[in-house]
């Protein structure tokens, strides 16, 4: 018997959250304009003691005006993806639900256009019409993938990518209908993309909206797990099941729209990470929901730098980076769940 | 395993004549449940008003063939749904209105097994039985750790700690889940069809085992089964049900009659009684129909 201790907890988001720092400033240094890691930790040592204003002017711009708020984009749109990719395969008890493949980002992105089109110039719309739009989806979803009362796997998965084609033809024609928008940046915006940057207020409420989202879902992290062997047994075990639920999926579902209207659709995320994190860590909520926002965040913060130097100048959206990991991975684990 | 001090039973000296002068524990009263599509249609199925009454360290079997309101009865007594007319309770307390956690401390079910999701250690997976006594996270304590190490070994089980359920065998795995159970600590302990995937020879032990802790641990214990021969070896009582009726409850011997049996199974049976004062069935070829 090994049960999680509150010690191996601390240790293991510890040592993750030097990892992500470790990132963090491999990111800042990579890009265009090279930058050596001497010079940076010195000027982040300078910003710390408040002399920041000693920094060469353009210099300051690239890393602390241009990357650094894409990286602390990228930590937020990764943390809260793995965590609702982590929460949505316990609720389903499907190892291959993520937001993208259930057509919850795609509903998000709808809702968050749709209130757009009704609504502009309001700041919050885009956040509360992505969320309105997840949460609606899910629920559709849900319900496709019931058969004779049962959660059937299988039509759940297809229900979902059903889903998400639809909304994204949705999506495509009402872009095309309306003029006077850059189309590309939608698609790059679809695709998953941390190059537009996001206003300060927004930046408060995406903060406040994760923590709260991944806190509460950590709140029920034990029932999870129990959750994990089944409704009834759970049930029997002491599991209030119905509450459990409501608040785990109106969570994830929070934590889906703020990624998506932060950073549009970033597939595999919330796929890929949770996967990683139990082969490595084991499958204890306690620990996959802290251990995997950390390593969204270390994931998104280096696809994106991949995404931003592999082909220079030109920069890839970051949700194609991810796709392209992700699908494979998606392939092999359906192909082993079949056997 | 405090909580179930055998000992405590002792001081009352009354070891000797456990069924006889113990307050009843588990009381099914004239209960009855009835499945609706709708709150306006009629209902597709019904359970009968069914009675009957166990004491600590009883073992009831609920039997009776497919279809016949086995699982509705034991969805009853474990609470998850509440019963039509009539009452159940659990030491004088309605199932029904105990609060999730409370009633997860009573009483524990094992199911037929579900599959699954994740591969898990045994002993994590017994840990699980010391949830509803946790706050908030759960971490275990010591305390924890010790309870499911002794419910694996009341199982005999304590080996199969670090292997993942995935890799057990059937007769394993139910083992490892009948430890959880019991590191629930409860009075009543539920189980729905638990030999079904079990050889003759895990079946017989499984059931050798529970008459066991029933006793050492003072527990209840209600079985659903269609096995007649097991329910007439292990049952204290029986509960026949047929088409949502409670047609008999008491000792083996007195509802194992052939002709019932025969009618409620509709298989041709011999019922013969056995040294211990139980009854045997065997299952009769019907003439005629002989392989030749």
């Amino acid at each position: 018997m090994r049960p999680l201790t509150f010690r191996r907890l601390l240790w293991t988001c510890g040592g993750l959250a030097v990892l992500l720092l470790a990132c963090v400033v491999l990111a800042l240094k990579l890009g265009a304009v090279p930058i050596s890691v001497t010079d940076l930790v010195l000027d982040l040592g300078r910003i710390a003691i408040g002399r920041a204003n000693e920094l060469p002017t353009e210099y300051r711009l690239i890393v602390f005006d241009l990357r650094l708020p894409r990286i602390l984009l990228g930590i937020l749109v990764g943390a809260a993806l793995s965590v609702s990719g982590a929460s949505f395969q316990a609720l389903l008890r499907n190892p291959l639900a993520d937001p993208y493949v259930l057509g919850v980002s795609s509903g998000a992105a709808l809702g968050s256009i749709l209130a757009l089109i009704i609504a502009p110039g309001f700041a919050l719309v885009t956040p509360l019409g992505a969320f309105l739009g997840a949460i609606a989806t899910i629920a559709g979803v849900y319900f496709l993938g019931r058969r004779e009362g049962q959660l059937d796997s299988t039509t759940l998965l297809l229900g979902g990518i059903i889903c998400a084609s639809f909304f994204s033809a949705i999506i495509m024609f009402l872009l095309t209908t309306l003029s006077g928008r850059d189309l590309r940046g939608m698609v790059f915006w679809l695709m998953g993309d941390l190059s537009t940057p996001v206003s300060a207020g927004m930046q408060w409420i995406f903060t406040v909206g994760l923590i709260a989202g991944i806190g509460a879902i950590y709140s029920t992290s034990a029932d999870l797990n129990l959750l994990l062997t089944g409704e009834r047994e759970a049930i029997h075990l002491g599991v209030d099941v119905t509450r459990v639920k409501l608040v785990v999926y109106v969570s994830a579902s929070l934590l889906t729209a703020l990624a998506v209207s932060a950073s549009g659709a970033i597939g595999y995320v919330g796929l890929l990470v949770p996967h990683a994190v139990r082969l490595i860590f084991g499958s204890d909520y306690r620990l996959l929901i802290p251990a995997s926002a950390l390593c969204g965040a270390i994931a998104i913060v280096l696809a994106d730098t991949l995404a931003r130097t592999i082909v220079p100048p030109t920069e890839l959206p970051v949700g194609a980076m991810t796709a392209m990991a992700g699908a494979p991975v998606f392939i092999y684990l359906l192909r082993r769940g079949l056997r | 395993m405090s909580a179930h001090d055998t000992f405590a039973q002792t001081a009352g000296g009354r070891e000797d004549r456990p069924h006889r002068e113990q307050a009843v524990r588990l009381n099914v009263e004239q209960a009855s449940y009835a499945y609706s599509p709708s709150e306006l249609s009629a209902p597709t199925f019904t359970l009968g008003a069914t009675s009957f009454q166990a004491r600590e360290r009883e073992i009831v079997a609920i039997l009776g063939p497919n279809a016949s309101g086995k699982s509705t009865l034991l969805r009853l007594i474990t609470g998850t749904i509440e019963p039509l007319s009539g009452r159940v309770e659990l030491d004088g307390e309605e199932t029904s209105r105990l609060d999730v956690r409370t009633r997860a401390q009573r009483i524990a079910v094992v199911h037929q097994e579900s599959p699954i999701v994740y591969p898990a250690l045994a002993g994590d997976f017994v840990l699980q039985g010391r949830f509803p006594y946790g706050r908030a996270l759960r971490f275990a304590n010591p305390e924890d750790i010790e309870i499911a190490r002794n419910a694996l070994a009341q199982v005999g089980a304590e080996h199969l700690s670090k292997r993942t359920i995935g890799e057990l065998s059937g007769g394993e795995k139910q083992r490892v889940i009948l430890a959880r159970a019991l590191a629930q600590q409860p009075r009543l302990i539920l189980l729905d069809e638990p030999t079904l995937h079990l050889d003759i020879g895990a079946q017989v032990e499984l059931l050798e085992r529970l008459r066991q802790l029933a006793q050492e641990n003072r527990y209840t214990v209600v079985v659903v089964t269609h096995e007649l021969g097991l329910a007439a070896e292990f049952a204290d009582q029986v509960v026949l049900l047929q088409h949502g009726r409670c047609l008999r409850v008491g000792p083996p011997a007195a509802v194992y009659q052939k002709e019932l049996l025969e009618q409620v199974f509709d298989a041709p049976l011999d019922v013969e009684l056995g040294p211990a004062g139980r009854p045997r069935v065997n299952l009769r070829a019907r003439r005629g129909e002989d392989i030749t």
